[in-house]
């Protein structure tokens, strides 16, 4: 067999090998680690499903009605203003 | 609206463990874990004191900043709440906090630790409002009804109040200029007069 010919094979055949070594980690999957997704909450005055546990005195969906309501609310823990 | 507070009033608790009953039948919360709880200093000694304690949802809170997972989150409201299918469990909210307010369900014969589980303020989870898997894990949602936290509410001698910060710090402080201070409010002289005087009563006590 023809000396050159075979030396150029193996030659060949060591940079493709080079070259598919040197491209193995681009095959790789990303190995950072993903955050768990964190739900949005929805916010208080847009009340529950059900407005039979809902207090009386307040429109759901309506911020301001709802901070009003708590605002009165919470003057029911002033006896101060309760014995008035 | 100011950010959401508690605030008991220690010359007020009588130590009933109304506002704590009053928690775990609101939110039907697993024996062993305590939302809140009455904390009594000087226990049987003259001039003890009882105050109620929980989640005080910190402005800036040490069990959010030391959680691994970031479980918790704020709402608009300053109610500083968690998300339980991110929680793992580790317990390094437990020792930042320095209430002692997250608590961990025990079970099993090894007593493994659950997931976290703390005071909401009432205010539910990240769930939908007022759904049913939003009171499997974390209670009812009262704000979302137009109502206060159960324990405050519920609280017979309104030591322990809960709401809107400006109303709260408006109460205590209208309940303190009335009352006054120091041996003005407890001890001997309050109690029984002093020397060749009656003892205090009326609109000015507390």
């Amino acid at each position: 067999m023809n000396a050159p010919l075979v030396r150029g094979r193996i030659a060949v055949r060591a940079v493709l090998a080079a070259v598919l070594a040197g491209l193995a980690a681009c095959g790789d999957a990303p190995q950072e680690g993903a955050k768990a997704p964190k739900k949005a909450d929805a916010k208080a005055w847009d009340g529950g499903p059900s407005p039979a546990f809902r207090a009386e005195g307040w429109t759901a969906g309506d911020r301001a009605s709802w901070e009003q309501q708590l605002r009165q609310r919470g003057q029911q823990q002033n006896e101060y203003q309760r014995t008035q | 609206m100011a950010r959401m507070k508690f605030i008991c009033d220690a010359e007020r608790c009588i130590e009933c463990n109304g506002c704590v009953t009053a928690c775990k039948a609101e939110h039907e919360v697993p024996w062993g874990v305590n939302r809140r709880r009455v904390v009594t200093m000087g226990d049987g000694q003259p001039g003890e004191r009882s105050i109620s304690v929980a989640c005080m949802h910190c402005s800036d809170a040490p069990c959010m900043a030391v959680c691994p997972v970031d479980c918790f989150y704020r709402t608009d409201e300053g109610v500083v709440l968690h998300d339980k299918d991110i929680c793992i469990g580790c317990g390094y909210c437990s020792y930042a906090c320095p209430f002692g307010a997250p608590q961990f369900p025990t079970n099993g014969t090894f007593g493994l630790r659950g997931k976290m589980d703390k005071c909401t303020f009432c205010a539910g989870g990240p769930e939908a409002n007022g759904s049913h898997e939003e009171f499997e894990k974390y209670g009812s949602n009262r704000l979302a009804e137009g109502k206060l936290p159960a324990c405050a509410e519920m609280c017979s001698t309104k030591a322990l109040l809960g709401g809107d910060g400006d109303v709260v710090a408006d109460i205590f402080r209208t309940r303190v200029l009335n009352r006054g201070k120091g041996s003005e409010v407890w001890g001997w002289g309050t109690a029984y007069g002093k020397p060749g005087g009656a003892a205090k009563t009326g609109a000015g006590q507390s």
